[in-house]
């Protein structure tokens, strides 16, 4: 369902549920954003799979903190292991961090991952984000795999004639001339996409070809936002 | 207005830099409406650089061009002559870079002020004239090369060109892709100019034959179409034939 919502309505929620998240500092308020967060994948109806998944390679890097924060964060010591003492500040702040991370990731998943890029582009720029930033954007999307597929291919052709990158002066200039070569490359593509879309009619602007509006469901959508924001910042004020 | 041609080229001279040699040396070339002319020659013989002198992507440094009998003068020209001509480029990755197959063939018609609503429905009747609307909703990048070839061209037809100028379209193309590209391509009714090195796609498909050498309009035996050496492309598997 929430495929279907407007580029518009869902960056600007997306934005607001995780500015608030990402600067509360109680668990109540950091509590409902990940809430927030589950009920958002839940409605999206999102493969718990690949949801899984990602959550647990966010979750990788927050394991670092856990390993860290306990041992290295002054405070009074809840337990200790042999002589190493395990802070209870450390594992409350360890905690905290954790949900909001989760929380931001689960509404990012939620509310841009829904999105293809090429919405998203079509919907930063009628958010009057400047044209250059989206077609830096829309370009990048496109040309990224092309530009890499055209150092792979070279770096496979240095390989075939049996390049083996080792630490000398020849592999740094080898690797000098494929990055240089690949600059290059992209550089003259770049030179022909534009040929061509000047050969089309193109003249410095993009027209889109969806013409949709925001309806009552994208400002429904965002209103209810703004409340669900604004109880997160009454309980972060409370508590 | 068919008295003229649809373009002509009269003297035409190129060269990238004054101390170069020019790549293009006084060429001359007419190409009459529903003409489909073959341009043959080996390679860096400056074909490339004809077209993008034709389109106007690059300035000749003498000569003229004529589109439907009035001279290209300015950026004004060229623009109503991009109209109706339509280049396909050879490689198909750098035509399209839109992230869906619809945006990308509805952006000429968009381009010459069609509203969105009509854009659309352009593009989706390209496409489907093409037998390609299942590819409606793709992104473009993950096309195979068959495929970007094939809705390349409809980017270019779903402009409405009365011209069109195609720069090696069968590189890299399967068989099959090869053979719905030369069923499409004779069942035009607009000029052809089409840079090859296949001489079984241009005899399937162009009238007439020009050769290029040295910057150089040359004659080619039209004959030359069909003194060549015929090589099965599945000669090496055992397969079944079809009608062709």
């Amino acid at each position: 369902m929430l495929h279907r919502l407007d580029v518009r309505a869902k960056l600007p929620s997306a934005m607001l549920l995780i500015t608030v998240l990402a600067l509360s500092k109680s668990f109540p308020a950091a509590l409902t954003g990940l809430a927030i967060g589950v009920a958002l994948v839940v409605t999206a109806g999102l493969n718990w799979r690949s949801v899984t998944k990602r959550l647990l390679l966010v979750n990788g890097f927050v394991l670092f903190l856990w390993l860290t924060l306990p041992l290295s964060y002054p405070g009074s010591p809840l337990f200790s292991i042999g002589p190493v003492p395990i802070s209870r500040d450390g594992i409350m702040l360890a905690s905290l961090i954790t949900i909001k991370t989760n929380g931001s990731v689960l509404i990012l998943m939620a509310l841009i991952a829904t999105s293809t890029v090429a919405d998203l582009g079509h919907g930063l720029a009628r958010l009057k984000l400047p044209d250059s930033m989206c077609m830096l954007l829309l370009f990048s999307y496109r040309y990224i795999f092309v530009i890499q597929q055209e150092y792979l291919r070279l770096l496979r052709a240095a390989r075939l004639r049996s390049f083996q990158a080792g630490t000398n002066f020849h592999s740094y200039r080898t690797f000098g001339y494929l990055f240089g070569m690949t600059l290059i490359k992209s550089h003259h593509r770049a030179n022909r996409v534009r040929q061509a879309m000047e050969l089309r009619g193109f003249q410095g602007r993009f027209y889109s070809l969806s013409s949709s509006t925001v309806t009552l469901r994208e400002i429904l959508f965002f209103a209810l936002v703004i409340v669900l924001a604004g109880a997160m910042i009454s309980l972060e004020l409370r508590f | 207005m068919l008295a003229y041609p649809i373009i002509e080229l009269k003297d035409l001279t190129f060269a990238y830099t004054a101390q170069q040699e020019p790549v293009l040396d006084r060429v001359n070339l007419v190409l009459h409406h529903q003409q489909r002319i073959g341009l043959v020659g080996p390679n860096g013989c400056g074909k490339t650089t004809l077209f993008h002198c034709m389109m106007g992507l690059l300035q000749p440094q003498s000569g003229t061009i004529l589109f439907k009998g009035n001279e290209i003068r300015d950026k004004k020209d060229v623009v109503a002559l991009r109209r109706e001509i339509g280049m396909l480029f050879q490689d198909a990755d750098d035509q399209l870079f839109s992230p869906t197959v619809l945006e990308d063939v509805a952006f000429g018609p968009l381009n010459l002020g069609t509203d969105p609503e009509r854009a659309r429905e352009v593009a989706q009747q390209t496409l489907a004239e093409l037998n390609l609307g299942h590819l409606e909703k793709r992104v473009t990048h993950h096309l195979s090369g068959g495929e970007k070839k094939l809705v390349s061209l409809a980017t270019i037809l779903a402009m409405q060109p009365r011209a069109l100028l195609l720069d090696e379209p069968t590189n890299n193309l399967d068989s099959d892709t090869r053979a719905r590209l030369i069923a499409i391509i004779t069942g035009f009714d607009l000029g052809l100019i089409i840079i090859s090195h296949d001489y079984d796609f241009l005899a399937a498909t162009c009238t007439d034959l020009a050769g290029m050498d040295h910057g150089r309009i040359v004659p080619v035996d039209k004959s030359a179409l069909h003194t060549h050496h015929h090589i099965h492309p599945h000669g090496a598997h055992p397969h079944e034939h079809r009608n062709h």
